[in-house]
């Protein structure tokens, strides 16, 4: 089912069913039969037909490895398989792109193969942030894209852009928000923290998860909406029903530019910035093959065609690119952005959804 | 006839079919789902064989019991409701001619093909406030301004009674149909209005079929978790809401499981005591 969604990165399959995905899965495309080749495992739908058709080709130009795109499921769904093939061995895709709370809880499993930094020069040209490590210093992951939740408005109703996350807490928007419904891809949490508590690491403690907490119950008589489907919150938005929320900034500009009265503010605190890193299963062969795509994909050129053809924000640094302000501007912010804390998904994730259930249920 | 009791092994030939799709589709499945539910959780990670009760523990709170009682309250109405609207209907639908049934049959068997997302988004588009069924109350005369009859509970069920109905309908079809009509014919000529002969006639008479349908659409209406989410506040989703949350987003299969076998036992307990109260109602 298209609504069986989750984890930020969902929305990318929005656009394609769940059927869709399933017979994508069923029939990877394969891009051209050669020797030396690669199983890459992207987001099925946009994601993946973006990648298809402006990123892969080149890759095989460029280095004679063709790449055979696997369409994923969302969330951890593909983790769940990629965890069970390596139990047997068997890797259905080498290299995938996977969200960061998959990317630690796939570490607790060793079931990523650490990346040799030797043979991947252009990660260098990396933001730190970027690249996930396992406790004992091996890289575990490499950042792939990543793209930005932001305060969302329908102008319409919003003649003026609001320009801060307490926006959501004003009483006069009462019954006019649309969140996200789960702790772990509304991030929620951060943005309390960011914009009430001086910033993230006051999540630290129990105590201050609580804080955080209490002070969002103050947002409920103002949702109207907590969606877990995209396409719900995204139609709402456009047709001025739920009229302001949180969503994702490339979407949002992409339907901005189709004309309807829709627009997406960095608010003064930062938009959430979250992000999927490229990693390679244990089980998989093709050691060198991944290292060369992973390689390939930190250039800033590549970084650079990413954000323009498939509106995701560039994971290297700025200086590098040669996007211009309005192209950056598209799909990022120099407004210092907030990070979720992945780690609390891991290791509080039961505690946490159990409040955050209560706290939108109750 | 007379039916022969089954000599050989062979005589029980036909029943190994079903027993075996029985055994694969129903048996395993749910086998598996006790098993994992009494499995540890690994936070951060998946979930490691062993015999634990803390799933079972987790969700014996209050606030697990609201959300159960709401959903089963939810499930009751919806079958309720539909029984209520589908008894009239069928009764007057089996008296039309044969042409009209079957235009009205193939209708109902038409909204059987849309999917529960797609009867949501619809119905959250007609009681929206910007595109809705208010704006024509407004365009009569009746309201003053467009107003939004979403989320809400009644928006809920009306979803899940637009969804329910054909099949409640279907189910009823049949036995009405096979109803003697001398039935009603004779509580007719004895002086009956036909209100009085439907509701001292023909509703016992079908008082059988009444509850079998009644309990299959609050089954049918117990599992679904599509349009509490799309129609409803977080406040009508129903169990089986958070059973998906736990399992595909939390990655918790064995607390899924154990809610999701929880459910099972409260249903048949639900089921069991019906037919139960039923059969001590038909002695009496």
């Amino acid at each position: 089912m298209s609504n069986i969604l989750q984890k930020g990165v969902s929305r990318r399959v929005v656009l394609a069913t769940g059927a869709m995905a399933a017979g994508t899965l069923a029939m990877p495309s394969i891009l051209r039969a050669q020797d030396k080749s690669l199983k890459v495992g992207v987001y099925g739908g946009y994601f993946k037909d973006s990648f298809d058709k402006n990123i892969f080709p080149e890759f095989t130009k460029a280095t004679g490895i063709a790449v055979e795109s696997v369409a994923e499921p969302t969330g951890e769904a593909w983790l769940v398989q990629l965890e069970q093939a390596a139990k047997a061995g068997a890797a259905p895709a080498d290299v995938s792109m996977m969200s960061q709370v998959a990317m630690l809880k796939g570490q607790t499993t060793k079931l990523w193969t650490p990346l040799d930094m030797a043979k991947i020069p252009n990660s260098k040209n990396l933001l730190d942030r970027f690249i996930n490590k396992y406790p004992d210093g091996g890289v575990a992951g490499i950042g792939a894209v990543s793209w930005y939740i932001t305060l969302v408005t329908n102008t319409d109703v919003y003649k003026e852009a609001p320009t801060t996350w307490a926006a959501f807490w004003d009483k006069a928007n009462a019954d006019k928000l649309g969140l996200l419904a789960l702790v772990s891809n509304s991030f929620l949490l951060e943005i309390t923290a960011k914009t009430y508590f001086g910033g993230t690491n006051a999540l630290d403690t129990e105590e201050g998860l609580l804080k955080a907490f209490d002070k969002l119950a103050e947002v409920k008589p103002n949702v109207r909406l907590w969606y877990r489907d995209e396409a719900q919150f995204e139609q709402s938005l456009k047709s001025g029903e739920i009229p302001m929320g949180q969503y994702y900034h490339d979407v949002t500009g992409l339907a901005a530019s189709e004309g309807h009265p829709v627009r997406s503010t960095f608010p003064k605190e930062g938009g959430v910035q979250d992000s999927g890193c490229w990693a390679l299963s244990r089980a998989s062969k093709k050691v060198d093959e991944a290292h060369a795509f992973i390689d390939y994909m930190s250039q800033p050129t590549i970084q650079a065609t990413l954000s323009r053809k498939v509106g995701t924000s560039p994971t290297v640094k700025r200086e590098l690119l040669d996007l211009n302000e309005k192209e950056f501007a598209a799909v990022s912010s120099d407004i210092e952005p907030i990070i979720p804390r992945y780690d609390l998904y891991t290791t509080k994730s039961d505690w946490l959804n159990q409040k955050w259930t209560e706290l939108i249920v109750g | 006839m007379k039916r022969e009791r089954p000599q050989s092994i062979a005589d029980y030939g036909p029943l190994f079919f079903p027993a075996g799709m029985l055994l694969i589709f129903f048996v395993v499945p749910f086998g598996t789902m006790i098993t994992v539910s009494f499995f540890q959780r690994q936070e951060g990670g998946f979930y490691t064989p062993a015999f634990v009760l803390s799933n079972y523990e987790r969700f014996l709170t209050p606030f697990f019991g609201g959300v159960l009682s709401f959903s089963l309250m939810l499930a009751v109405t919806v079958a309720i409701c539909c029984v209520v609207l589908a008894l009239p209907f069928t009764y007057l639908l089996s008296r039309l001619s044969r042409r009209l049934q079957v235009f009205w049959l193939v209708a109902l068997l038409s909204i059987l093909s849309l999917s529960e997302v797609i009867i949501g988004f619809a119905w959250s588009t007609l009681l929206s406030r910007t595109g809705g069924l208010s704006n024509l109350l407004v365009a009569v005369g009746l309201l003053n301004q467009p107003v939004a009859l979403f989320p809400s509970f009644g928006a809920v069920l009306t979803g899940m009674i637009y969804q329910a109905l054909p099949y409640t309908i279907l189910v009823l079809y049949p036995a009405i149909v096979r109803l003697d009509p001398t039935l009603m014919e004779a509580a007719r000529t004895l002086g009956s209005s036909p209100v009085r002969a439907f509701f001292n006639v023909l509703v016992p008479a079908l008082r059988n079929t009444i509850m079998a349908t009644l309990i299959m659409v609050f089954i049918f209406a117990l599992g679904s978790y599509l349009l509490p989410q799309i129609l409803g506040r977080p406040q009508h989703w129903t169990l089986s809401v958070l059973i998906t949350d736990q399992a595909i987003y939390q990655s918790n299969m064995p607390f899924a499981a154990a809610m999701a076998v929880f459910l099972v036992l409260v249903t048949l307990g639900l089921v069991a005591l019906t037919l139960l109260v039923g059969r001590k109602g038909e002695k009496a």
